[in-house]
This record gives C-alpha cells, sequence and structure tokens, in this order.
C-alpha cells in the first residue's frame, strides 16, 4: 500500500463512477487550497501569512495525489495537470462550499473548520478502503487535516469566545455557511455506492461523528449550533455557485493562454 | 502596561532530533503559548527541521548586561589551560 499503488484491484467497480469519486475528493482541495492562497500578502498578520500558506500547500498535494490517481482511473491520458488547468466549471466535483468567499479572517476561519472536520473525518475512515490507492492518500493526508483543525478550531474558538465585535462576526459567518455543509453530507447514487463497494465510508455515519466535533468545538467558541436549513447546493454533481468560475478563470489563465507552457 | 494592539514575543528553539539539545532559532510573535508554538510549528519546521519546538515568553529571559562584557567576559580570556587542547585523543575515540 503507498502513494503509487496500482489502480483499483479487487473490487471491479465502475471506473467512470470511481473517476468522479476521486475528483469530488481532490477538487474539494484543490479549490480549497486555491481559496486560501489568495490570504498570501494579506494575512493579518505575517505568521498567519504562513500558516493559511502551509494549509493551502498541503491541500494543493491531496489534490495533486487525488487528480493523478483520478487520470489514472479515467485511463484517458489525462494527467493532475491537464485535470486542474483544462477542465470547464461543470466538470469540477467539490461541494460548494469550498469555493465560497474568503471573506473576513473570522469567515475563512469558518469555513475551514467545517471542512477541515468533514475531511478529517473521512479520512479518518477512508485509511481502511479497499481501494488501496485511495487509503495510502488518506492515511497521508489525515495527518495534514488533523494539524488543519487544529489551527483552525483554535482561531475559531479565540474568535468567537474573544471581543464583542470577533464574536458578532463569527457568528455572521456560521450562519451564512452553514447550509453549504448539507452538501458536505448529502449522500447520492455515487457516495452510495462507493460505500457499499468499501471504498468510502458511509456519509452518515461522517457526519454524525463531524457533528459531534463541531458541537464539541462550537460550545467553546461560545458559538450556537445553526439551524438545518433545506439546500439546493449540487456541486457535488457540477452545478456550482457564481465563485467557482473566478477562481478557475484566475487558477487556468495561463495554462489556457500558454497551453503546454512549462517553467 | 502590556500594549494589546501587538501580541507579546517568543523565543523559538529547535531540536533538530532526538539526543540533540533544543537550539535558539528566531522568534515570533503570538497571543499565547499554544499559537506560539503553532506558529513555530509553521515558520521553524517547514523543511523538516525538528522534532520539537520549545517557545518562550522574550520578557522571561533574562540577558546579560551589555556593558558589563568587559568584567564578565574579558577575563577568561588568558586562561587558555581551561580549553583541553593539551590531551592527545586516541583514534579509537570518534565522538567527543
Amino acid at each position: 500500500m503507498s502513494l503509487d499503488s496500482p489502480a483499483v484491484d479487487a473490487h471491479a467497480v465502475d471506473s467512470q463512477a470511481l473517476f468522479r469519486y476521486v475528483l469530488r475528493l481532490g477538487d474539494l482541495s484543490l479549490v480549497l487550497g486555491q481559496r486560501l492562497g489568495e490570504w498570501v500578502g494579506h494575512s493579518p498578520a505575517v505568521e498567519e501569512d504562513l500558516g493559511v500558506a502551509n494549509i493551502a500547500l498541503d491541500l494543493i498535494g491531496q489534490a495533486r495525489l487525488l487528480l493523478t490517481y483520478a487520470g489514472e482511473v479515467e485511463g484517458r491520458g489525462r494527467d493532475e495537470d491537464k485535470l486542474a488547468y483544462l477542465r470547464e466549471q461543470d466538470a469540477y466535483f467539490n461541494a460548494i462550499l469550498a469555493e465560497q468567499p474568503n471573506g473576513d479572517f473570522g469567515q475563512t476561519i469558518v469555513r475551514q473548520v467545517l471542512i477541515d472536520a468533514f475531511q478529517l473525518e473521512l479520512y479518518e475512515r477512508m485509511t481502511n478502503s479497499l481501494d488501496v490507492r485511495l487509503a495510502a492518500i488518506a492515511a497521508k493526508s489525515v495527518k495534514e487535516v488533523r494539524y488543519h483543525l487544529r489551527y483552525s478550531s483554535g482561531w475559531l474558538v479565540r474568535l468567537g469566545d474573544g471581543t464583542e465585535e470577533s464574536h458578532a462576526r463569527v457568528h455572521t459567518a456560521l450562519e451564512l455557511l452553514w447550509p453549504y455543509t448539507v452538501e458536505l453530507f448529502a449522500e447520492d447514487d455515487l457516495d452510495r455506492l462507493m460505500a457499499d463497494s468499501g471504498i468510502a465510508p458511509r456519509l452518515s455515519e461522517v457526519r454524525d461523528a463531524w457533528m459531534q466535533r463541531i458541537e464539541a468545538i462550537l460550545t467553546e467558541a461560545t458559538l450556537k449550533l445553526p439551524k438545518d436549513r433545506p439546500h439546493a447546493w449540487h456541486g457535488k454533481r457540477g452545478q456550482h455557485s457564481e465563485h467557482l468560475g473566478y477562481i478557475l478563470a484566475e487558477m487556468q489563465y495561463l495554462q489556457r493562454a500558454y497551453p503546454d507552457a512549462r517553467w | 502596561m502590556e500594549d494589546k494592539r501587538q501580541w507579546p514575543l517568543y523565543e523559538v528553539f529547535i531540536r533538530a532530533r532526538g539526543g540533540l539539545d533544543h537550539k535558539h532559532v528566531g522568534s515570533l510573535h503570538a497571543a499565547d503559548a499554544r499559537m506560539a508554538i503553532d506558529h513555530a510549528r509553521d515558520l521553524y519546521t517547514r523543511r523538516q527541521e525538528g522534532v520539537s519546538i520549545w517557545v518562550v515568553p522574550s520578557k522571561a529571559i533574562v540577558a546579560s548586561d551589555p556593558t558589563e562584557t568587559d568584567s564578565l567576559f574579558e577575563p577568561a580570556r588568558d586562561k587558555i589551560y581551561r580549553h583541553p587542547t593539551f590531551y592527545e585523543i586516541p583514534d579509537e575515540v570518534k565522538t567527543l
């Protein structure tokens, strides 16, 4: 079991389905990493500049492993770069929480806590995946994500249990972003197929663990758990908010303007 | 009174690997000790520089007075017999 293990073996799951599922994981990391990168040079302190950039680079690293694997599963000769730089918006399958704007530092931190806790619970379980490649990627990523959550939850507690203004700001951000978390756990046919095949954990199980973790963090941060509201987000199926287009425009500009450029 | 607009300063010490001493590597600003550890991890161990971090509030460090340099350090200058340079070291001794 290693990071360059060959594709799925024991179980014969449809490769197109696996391809799309791996992109869901990879795109979540890629888009969130790209978003975090926007803070570089703009963070509240030089120490945070490096902290946020480190997390962004971890996420891009995860995306590279996952997109490379997705390309191999697809078997049409697309590598990580082709998948990252030359896919249209509707072929991106990240949950749209990842593409939501940074807002102020508090809003970035709220988004980060919600996704870090999700990735942590997901990857912890995925280390047992029957897909040895995904299990290896999860084993590497879970160590990174554990630190990401330490960092983000530390900040959320500081801000939530901080001044009146910092509390109000993260409260507003939490209310704003909470509805998007529903999509992370909304199980569709693809999620079900992956869970049935032993490739991915059951999302309901991930959600229970995630909720426990989030509740504990929010309590410490003196923040109230928002109420669930109906949602109509389908980023995991390629239907995105208006924000993703801008992210991709910036991220893909160079490869589209100068195809196959290298340096 | 402490200036609340600026995070206090911490000194950072990193142990490169088991068995070695923690070495001073620099300083950083942080709101408290936990944040100082996080910042030290992010600033000073990005290239696998260490396996352990110490952070110490800079204000907890007591330094010698530069104006006393003469009286503190000069007297040791002519006592070369304190340097163990007169011993023959056997070839078998690799680490000393």
